[in-house]
């Protein structure tokens, strides 16, 4: 029976081992958590249907339950080889070796280090928080300033860490447009009476009901959009943030008192992806993903024969398209052991 | 506020700085409201850490205002500048140390400029050979003086006389730093902390007792802006942006302001006698203003010098609140003496802003 090796059980590893263990096909699941979901973890609502991540979760994990499926928690590989006849080696932390005739790299994202923003002030103001750590407070159906009191005025700050020369990081990180208009509706739904900003540079709506969802929100939840970008957080004395935002269709600049700010923070490739990507020589794109073959026909194949990519390690991307990229490199990589009679 | 974070941005934004073995640049601004700042800094360097300093009469403006207000070609300051690599690297020395914040800017932009486009360097080379026989190296390490005064604090903190200290509560006396905005808003890099939460300042208040004000619009200009100042109908812009920073800081109370930048410290103390004929207001306490001071005079107030020998009396806001506090001894009918004990007479005495002893 093939083999595959995949390397990341997040969304996309998981989808993926489901439907290789469908068609015949042994898999060794690889995460260096304790648990399977990666990011999804994090999330407590998802977009557009505010179904509960926990759910999707729940269902991704089930699936790993199958005779061809081999899940290896707590685990890193500790360097992956390919050997001169294409078999994969993979030897883990605990000292045991996989062995593999494919390798599928689900190594997914990882979150933007907001700090890298300094003039926002995450980790010195106290009431800058990041858009996964409001998702913490969903979780709890609170949402609290650090000294513990109900915010009045909250302010959501868009592509923070993406399309940003100044990180580094060209890229639209795609998800975060639609995120803010999420969160900004549960934090409407917790906190009737506060007043919910957006700053954004562009509103990309690009699935299936977000456009919608985005309207919904203007109208039915009264989200105030500020086409702007933020040049500057500073703290006053009652620990509210003083921001700095140009009304970019208005013209003016903009000064306003908020009592929390949320960093909608990008996506950048983890360091799993940059890792294996070294080790096995595939070619990372400028923005440090994974460099698909090609990106219509073979945006699953990487530059080496055998090592496929799937989900957030090759771009970012929503999870309906990690799953139907999972489902994608699947068909892939069924394809590739039927030819090569493994 | 979190110390912690912004500790972690100290650390990321450190700079070689030179230990001794510095050519000195002066700056227009601060030679002529503070004279007294730059003669005390030569004299802490030399007298007290025991450095070797070169103040080369020879040295002129770098021409940056000039630049700033686009009467000044790129090319002419290039060799202006160039000019003075060459004193530089004539009087064997390889340590750049400009007094002047913009002095600075510039100094950076160009070695900046020149590394990318090492043909505009030849051109300006060329450019200074014809003009005036002269050639150059280009400074080893190129450091503005609050980033020496920054290096040596602690060796200031030990030799100090005073601290910022309130000598009657006990209590940490609470300084407000401003950044010069071309020390490091260009080039975050070259400055010590970055350009969001420098620390160039706020270490000597560390390092000499102090306590530092986080207040909304730390990070805004001064106000200076050139166009802004050398243009009679914009100069209005300039006192709105001090005004901005002093209701800002002004609930915070603070002790004393501290800049780096010659320029900010001049407005910054000047302004607030304009903004208290236009409106009546002041923003000390008992109807003084805040204190201002450059850096060397921090440094020298600390070191024990007199307040008067270092010229505090040219400052427009009266400095005795803040010597009260500090414990520092003057003699009142000194203030407006020269150094033969000659008057040299009194100002008028503002409408709004409280002047002691007049």
């Amino acid at each position: 029976m093939a083999k595959v090796i995949i390397i990341g059980g997040g969304p996309a590893g998981c989808e993926a081992a489901h439907q290789l263990a469908n068609q015949g096909i042994e898999v060794e699941l690889v995460e260096k958590s304790n648990e399977t979901g990666g990011n999804l973890n994090n999330w407590y609502q998802l977009f557009p249907d505010r179904k509960y991540a926990k759910d999707l979760n729940a269902i991704l994990k089930g699936h790993l339950e199958h005779p061809n499926i081999r899940l290896h928690l707590g685990m890193e590989p500790k360097k992956i080889e390919k050997s001169k006849t294409g078999k994969f080696n993979v030897p883990l932390t605990d000292g045991s070796l996989l062995e593999g005739d494919s390798l599928l790299v689900a190594t997914g994202f990882k979150i933007f280090d907001a700090r890298r923003k300094e003039e926002y002030g995450y980790g010195i103001y106290e009431n800058v928080i990041t858009s996964v750590e409001l998702e913490n407070m969903f979780y709890n159906h609170a949402i609290t300033t650090a000294g513990g009191n109900t915010p009045k005025r909250v302010g959501i700050i868009h592509c923070v860490g993406s399309r940003d020369e100044k990180v580094c990081n060209y890229h639209c990180s795609k998800l975060c447009c639609i995120t803010g208009v999420k969160q900004a509706i549960e934090i409407r739904e917790l906190l009737p009476e506060a007043e919910i900003f957006c700053f954004y540079m562009d509103m990309r709506m690009f699935g299936p009901g977000y456009e919608e969802m985005y309207r919904e929100a203007q109208e039915k939840y009264n989200i105030k959009f500020i086409r702007g970008r933020l040049s500057e957080a500073a703290e006053n004395m009652q620990k509210q943030l003083q921001i700095k935002v140009e009304d970019t269709l208005v013209g003016k600049p903009l000064r306003m008192t908020l009592d929390m700010m949320i960093l909608l923070v990008g996506m950048e490739s983890s360091e799993g992806t940059r890792q294996t990507a070294g080790e096995l020589g595939l070619n990372l794109a400028p923005n440090g993903f994974i460099q698909p073959q090609d990106p219509h026909y073979r945006n699953n194949f990487t530059n080496v024969e055998g090592v496929f990519v799937a989900g957030c390690g090759s771009a970012p991307m929503n999870l309906t398209d990690t799953l139907a990229d999972a489902r994608s490199a699947a068909s892939c990589i069924t394809a590739y052991v039927k030819n090569h009679k493994i | 506020m979190n110390l912690e974070g912004k500790q972690q941005i100290w650390n990321d934004y450190q700079k070689e700085i030179a230990d001794d073995h510095y050519f000195y640049a002066r700056s227009c601004i601060r030679q002529t409201f503070f004279p007294g700042s730059e003669w005390a800094y030569l004299d802490i360097m030399k007298n007290k850490l025991g450095k070797d300093v070169v103040d080369d009469p020879r040295h002129t403006t770098c021409t940056g205002i000039g630049y700033h207000s686009d009467i000044v070609p790129a090319e002419t300051i290039m060799t202006v500048v160039a000019r003075h690599f060459a004193l530089m690297t004539e009087a064997g020395y390889e340590n750049m140390t400009p007094s002047c914040i913009t002095s600075f800017g510039i100094y950076t932009e160009i070695l900046e400029t020149w590394e990318h486009h090492p043909e505009i360097e030849e051109k300006i080379r060329e450019y200074l050979w014809k003009a005036t026989k002269r050639e150059f190296n280009k400074p080893k390490n190129l450091a503005h003086t609050s980033d020496i005064i920054y290096k040596f604090r602690n060796e200031i903190a030990t030799q100090s006389k005073y601290k910022l200290v309130n000598v009657h509560t006990g209590r940490p006396l609470r300084g407000v730093d401003h950044i010069g905005c071309h020390y490091s808003k260009m080039f975050p890099t070259k400055g010590i902390g970055g350009a969001e939460f420098p620390a160039v300042l706020s270490g000597l208040i560390y390092a000499w007792g102090g306590d530092v004000i986080d207040y909304p619009e730390r990070r805004h200009c001064c106000g200076f802006g050139f166009r802004q100042y050398l243009v009679m109908a914009n100069r209005g812009y300039s006192v709105a942006n001090s005004k901005k920073k002093f209701e800002s800081m002004q609930p915070y109370q603070p002790d004393f302001i501290v800049a780096n930048c010659p320029g900010c410290a001049m407005f910054m103390d000047k302004w607030q006698y304009t903004i208290s004929e236009m409106e009546g207001t002041t923003y000390g306490q008992d109807g003084y203003g805040i204190p201002v001071l450059t850096y060397e005079e921090l440094s020298a107030l600390v070191l024990g010098y007199d307040p008067w020998e270092i010229g505090l009396q040219m400052h427009q806001v009266s400095v005795e609140p803040l010597l009260d506090k500090m414990g520092i001894p003057y003699d009142p009918e000194a203030k407006y003496k020269n150094v033969r004990g000659e008057n040299i007479g009194a100002p008028k005495c503002p409408t709004y802003l409280r002047v002691a002893n007049l």
